[in-house]
C-alpha cells in the first residue's frame, strides 16, 4: 500500500474482470447479473432513507402502498415544525456540534501527537502504551459505562456538562491507530533529512509527517465524527436537563415518550431522523473517496 | 523501518539529541537509558497515555472493585458503607434468570447475523469487485446505514415495522400477530435483521478489500483447470478471505454483546418481556434505573473478560490458519 492510496480512487483497473479485456464477449452476460444485484442491494438499503423523507412530509402517516409515492394533497413540512417544538432543534444541534467538536479537536491535537510518538519515536513506556491501545480497541466502551459514569458523574461532578460529555470519547483510539499506521510509512529518511538540518520533533511532525498523511487525517476524522454524532448511550446517562441533550438523545427520548402528543407521531419521528442523518451521511458522500477499502483494510489489517 | 540501522561510514544513528559527529555524553547517555532515545515522545504520548489512565484503566479496575462489593448510589455527601461481599455478586449475575435471557439472545442475534452478514457482504463484495458502471455510487449506498445514527435509523424501522407499516401491509394477511417488535419470537430476529442491515456496508468495505487482495493469477490457474463459477468461489475466493471473515464473526459477538440503543428503543426496553434484551441493556437497566451498579459491575466484568477470550481465541485461530 502507499502513501496516495487513500487519495487514489480505487476505480475500475484495479479488478480482476477488467484484466481479461479480449475475453469481454462471455462476461457481458455476468455483468447483467452483478448490476440486478448491486441495484437491488442499493434499493434494501437506500429505501428505508428515501421512506424517511417522504414519511417526514407527510400531513398524516400513510403506510399504505401508495404511501410510498408522495401524494401532492398531504405534503407538508408541519412535521418538521412539531419537532423543532419538541426537542429545540437549533440546541440539540448545538449540542451535538460542541460534544462531536470536543471530540474531533481532541483526537486530531493529542491524537496525532501519539499516533507520531508510537510510529516514530523510541521511548520508555512506548510498549506499554501500545499495549493499552490494543485492549482499548477491543473492549467495548459500554462496558464501562458504570464506573464511567461513577467517576464522572459522582466523584468529578461533571454530570450535565459538556466535559463529562466528551471525555470517553476526547481521544479516538481508532484513529491513534491510523495515524500509527500511516506515519509507520512515511520513510524514515524524509525525518532523518529534516532532524540532521536541526529541525525539531514537533516540526518535522507538523511540516514533514503530517503533509505527507493528509488522507490517512481525513479518513480518521470521518471515522471519528460518527462516534459522537451518533453516539446515544452515554450523552443519555450524562445529560439531566434538556438544554443539553444532543440531537441523538432528544430524539430518542422524544420516540420513547413524547411522540403520542403529535398529531403525526411518525412524521415528527421521521423529520427529526431526517436531520439527525444528514450532517453524517452528507459527509461520508462528499468525502467518499477518503473512506476507502484501502484505509479500512490497512486499519484492521495492522 | 530498519533503514537507520544500516552502517553508514560518517553518520552515526541520529535520533535523539546527538549530532553528526558528537560523541554522547555522559548524561545524554544516562537520559536515553532512562527515558528512551526520543524523550520526547513520552511528552507527545503524555496526553493519551492520562486519557488512557483515568477513562480506561480506572475506570476498569474500579469496575472491579465494585463488583465485589455491596455498591449503590446513596444522596451526594453521604457516606455509607460499602461492604466486601466476595462472590456474591457474581452469583448474582450467574443465576439471574433475565441474564440468562439475555445470553439466549444474543444467541439468537449470532445465528441470525454472522450467516447473514458473511453470505450478503461476500455477495455484494464480489458483485462490486469488478468494472462496473456507477460503482462509487453502489459503494457509497452500501455503506450510507452504517455511517448514520442509530436512532435515526431505528425511528424509520419503527415505522416501517409497526403494526399497521408499509411492510405489513405488503405481506397482507402473512403479517405475524402481534407485530415483529412486539411479539416474543419476532422480537430479537428483527433486531438481528436490522443490525445486519446496519452494519453490511463496513463489512463489504472489507471483503473488497480483501477480494483485491487476491491474486488475479489464481483466478486465471483455475480457470485454465476448467474450474467452474462455483469451485472457483469455493477454491480461490472464500479461502482468500477468510481473515475477513473470522473478523465478521468476532466483530458480530462484540456487537452482540453491546446492543443498547436496539433494545431501548426499537423494541421498548428489551421487550416483550425480556425476549430482545442484551447484556448492555441490563447494565444499564440495573445499574442505572434499578441503583444495582454491584451487580452491573460483575455482569460488565464478566463480558470484558469474554470479549478478551473470545478475541484472544479468534486470534490464535488466525496465526494457526496462516
Amino acid at each position: 500500500m502507499t502513501l496516495t492510496a487513500g487519495a487514489a480512487e480505487v476505480g475500475a483497473p484495479v479488478t480482476a474482470a477488467s484484466d481479461d479485456v479480449p475475453t469481454i464477449e462471455p462476461r457481458a452476460p455476468r455483468l447483467w447479473w452483478r448490476l440486478v444485484l448491486l441495484i437491488f442491494g442499493a434499493v434494501v438499503f437506500l429505501f428505508p432513507f428515501y421512506y424517511m423523507i417522504v414519511g417526514s412530509l407527510q400531513k398524516t402517516a400513510n403506510t399504505t402502498l401508495s404511501g410510498i409515492v408522495p401524494q401532492p394533497g398531504n405534503i407538508t413540512l408541519h412535521n418538521y415544525g412539531q419537532i423543532n417544538a419538541a426537542l429545540s432543534l437549533g440546541r440539540a444541534i448545538i449540542n451535538s456540534g460542541i460534544f462531536t467538536g470536543g471530540v474531533l479537536l481532541g483526537t486530531l491535537v493529542l491524537g496525532i501527537l501519539a499516533g507520531y510518538a508510537l510510529a516514530q519515536l523510541r521511548f520508555r513506556g512506548r510498549g506499554l502504551l501500545f499495549g493499552f491501545m490494543l485492549l482499548m480497541l477491543m473492549v467495548p466502551f459500554q462496558l464501562l459505562i458504570i464506573p464511567l459514569y461513577v467517576i464522572i458523574v459522582r466523584n468529578y461532578g461533571l454530570g450535565n456538562s459538556y466535559l463529562g460529555m466528551i471525555a470517553p470519547f476526547a481521544i479516538n483510539s481508532t484513529a491513534v491507530f491510523i495515524f500509527r499506521q500511516y506515519f509507520l510509512q512515511v520513510p524514515q529518511e524524509l525525518f532523518d533529512a529534516a532532524r540532521i538540518d536541526g529541525a525539531n520533533e514537533l516540526r518535522v511532525l507538523t511540516r514533514i509527517a503530517l503533509p505527507l498523511v493528509r488522507p490517512a487525517v481525513l479518513t480518521a476524522m470521518l471515522l471519528t465524527f460518527i462516534g459522537p454524532w451518533n453516539e446515544f448511550l452515554w450523552p443519555l446517562l450524562i445529560t439531566k436537563q434538556q438544554n443539553l441533550e444532543p440531537l441523538a438523545v432528544a430524539l430518542g427520548n422524544y420516540i420513547s415518550t413524547s411522540s403520542g402528543v403529535a398529531t403525526n407521531p411518525y412524521g415528527a419521528i421521521m423529520a427529526g431522523s431526517f436531520v439527525l442523518a444528514l450532517p453524517a451521511v452528507a459527509l461520508f458522500v462528499i468525502f467518499q473517496r477518503y473512506f476507502q477499502t484501502v484505509n479500512i483494510g490497512s486499519a484492521v489489517k495492522g | 523501518m530498519t533503514s537507520i540501522t544500516a552502517p553508514r561510514p560518517k553518520v552515526p544513528p541520529l535520533e535523539g539529541e546527538l549530532r553528526p559527529g558528537a560523541r554522547p555524553s555522559r548524561r545524554q547517555w544516562l537520559t536515553r537509558a532512562a527515558f528512551g532515545r526520543n524523550p520526547i515522545g513520552m511528552i507527545f504520548g503524555a496526553p493519551y497515555a492520562l486519557f488512557i489512565a483515568l477513562l480506561f484503566a480506572y475506570p476498569l479496575s474500579l469496575a472491579v472493585w465494585i463488583s465485589f462489593h455491596s455498591y449503590f448510589f446513596a444522596a451526594p455527601g453521604v457516606s455509607v458503607p460499602r461492604p466486601f461481599v466476595g462472590w456474591a455478586n457474581y452469583t448474582a449475575v450467574l443465576t439471574d434468570p433475565a441474564v440468562r435471557q439475555s445470553f439466549v439472545n444474543i444467541g439468537i442475534f449470532l445465528v441470525i447475523n454472522v450467516p447473514l452478514t458473511v453470505m450478503l457482504s461476500l455477495l455484494l463484495a464480489t458483485a462490486l469487485n469488478a468494472a462496473i458502471p456507477f460503482r462509487t455510487f453502489f459503494r457509497t449506498s452500501y455503506y450510507v446505514p452504517y455511517v448514520t445514527a442509530s436512532v435515526a435509523t431505528i425511528g424509520v424501522f419503527l415505522f416501517i415495522l409497526s403494526p399497521s407499516g408499509i411492510f405489513n401491509h405488503v405481506l397482507g394477511p402473512l403479517a405475524p400477530v402481534p407485530s415483529w417488535l412486539v411479539n416474543q419470537n419476532w422480537a430479537m430476529p428483527s433486531v438481528a435483521i436490522y443490525v445486519t442491515w446496519k452494519g453490511l456496508g463496513f463489512f463489504i468495505l472489507l471483503y473488497l478489500a480483501a477480494l483485491q487482495n487476491v491474486p488475479d493469477e489464481l483466478y486465471e490457474a483455475a480457470k485454465v483447470d476448467g474450474a467452474s463459477w462455483w469451485h472457483r468461489l469455493r477454491a480461490v475466493t472464500i479461502p482468500g478471505v477468510r481473515q475477513v471473515t473470522t473478523l465478521v464473526s468476532l466483530l458480530a459477538i462484540i456487537t452482540g454483546a453491546n446492543l443498547f440503543t436496539e433494545p431501548y428503543l426499537l423494541t421498548a426496553g428489551g421487550g416483550p418481556d425480556g425476549k430482545s434484551a442484551s447484556p448492555v441493556w441490563l447494565i444499564y437497566e440495573s445499574g442505572i434505573e434499578q441503583n444495582h451498579p454491584d451487580f452491573a459491575s460483575a455482569l460488565g466484568v464478566l463480558l470484558v473478560i469474554l470479549v478478551l477470550l473470545i478475541s484472544a481465541g479468534v486470534w490464535l485461530l488466525q496465526r494457526r490458519q496462516a
